[in-house]
């Protein structure tokens, strides 16, 4: 690949990245959605959270095959414990950390 | 006024640390693998800085070094990107009111991460735009300093480095435990989870994301209405 086709395919796809960014917040912001759509946006957020966590925990990031027991499925038991008890997002962030990199040692 | 509406600024660097954190576990590999398909430094910049998406920027480059043209890639980059769509339409919500340059500055940082942080406090209250703003241009800084930091340092710093591998699966994890108000939530985000890794192992990219999440939240949806709809029911009924 040329260097003028990498820039026009980095600005293409910087195009195609932004726009489904913009569209909603330009055109929705501004007016009523109906009650149903806003109650089917206010249940995405946990429902995309909690498919990106369940993926990341027991997809093997190197073979993309399923683990039920690999090592972040057991950072994550500690990591979602601390979670539900303190509440803390940072805490839960270095105590997930910590686990996940203590585990590593062994 | 209370402390809140007085530091935005502070507010919003205090939330995006753990995004910062993250950014630096996945930018240098990022920068490293770039560098070995050939981009230059300043490619790198660029690509990091115009795209801003970090799945669909490592699947660029691994398509860069096996040799694939523009148009491939840019049509790859859409279908990873669309779960933005959902992630726009969310924060949509919860920033009626801000002006239109706003919010298409807005739009720019808008990741999976800065999604969840800033979704997750503006629907706890005491957000606004300039806190929002603040979590996304400084990930966006971190993450345009970490792949070129990544391109130079090549693979001196050793993988797995203090757990930051773990870094955003534990904030993700912290703010759906936030999510998780009320039983139809709970039920909803289980059956998107167990959706999410069969969809996962059955179809490329970041598919698993989107038709998980649409699917369990329609699920959501016909559960609210045909309880409704019972209760509406209960009452003819009691009535007559």
């Amino acid at each position: 690949m040329s260097h003028e086709e990498y820039l026009l395919c980095i600005i293409g796809m910087g195009l195609v990245t932004y726009l489904p960014r913009w569209l909603p917040l330009a055109f929705l912001a501004e007016r009523d959605m109906p009650e149903i759509m806003e109650k089917w946006l206010s249940l995405i957020p946990a429902c995309i959270l909690s498919a990106l966590v369940t993926q990341a925990v027991f997809i093997d990031p190197s073979t993309g095959s399923f683990q039920l027991f690999q090592k972040s499925f057991f950072a994550a038991i500690p990591t979602l414990a601390f979670a539900v008890i303190t509440r803390s997002l940072g805490g839960t962030v270095i105590v997930g950390m910590l686990v996940y990199w203590i585990m590593g040692q062994f | 006024m209370n402390m809140s509406s007085k530091w935005p600024t502070l507010q919003g660097l205090s939330a995006a640390i753990p995004i910062w954190v993250g950014y630096i576990a996945i930018g240098i590999p990022f920068g490293v693998l770039a560098r070995q398909a050939n981009l230059s430094i300043i490619d790198i910049a660029l690509m990091s800085a115009i795209v801003f998406a970090g799945s669909s920027q490592f699947i660029a480059v691994s398509m860069f070094a096996s040799g694939a043209s523009a148009l491939p890639i840019i049509i790859t980059t859409f279908f990873v990107n669309l779960r933005h769509l959902l992630m726009s339409s969310s924060l949509a919500l919860h920033v009626k009111g801000t002006s239109k340059p706003l919010l298409s500055l807005f739009a720019y940082g808008v990741t999976d991460e800065s999604f969840a942080v800033n979704l997750t406090r503006f629907s706890q209250g005491q957000w606004g735009m300039k806190q929002a703003l603040t979590v996304n241009h400084t990930a966006n800084f971190v993450w345009i300093a970490s792949t070129v930091a990544g391109g130079y340092l090549g693979n001196l710093i050793p993988q797995g480095t203090l757990g930051i591998d773990f870094a955003l699966s534990a904030m993700f994890l912290g703010l759906l435990v936030y999510q998780l108000k009320g039983s139809l939530i709970l039920l909803v985000s289980t059956i998107s989870g167990v959706l999410s890794v069969i969809f996962c192992l059955m179809l490329p990219g970041a598919w698993y994301v989107v038709l998980s999440s649409t699917i369990a939240a329609t699920i959501g949806v016909v559960i609210t209405r045909s309880n409704a709809n019972k209760h509406k029911g209960e009452r003819k009924n009691h009535v007559s």
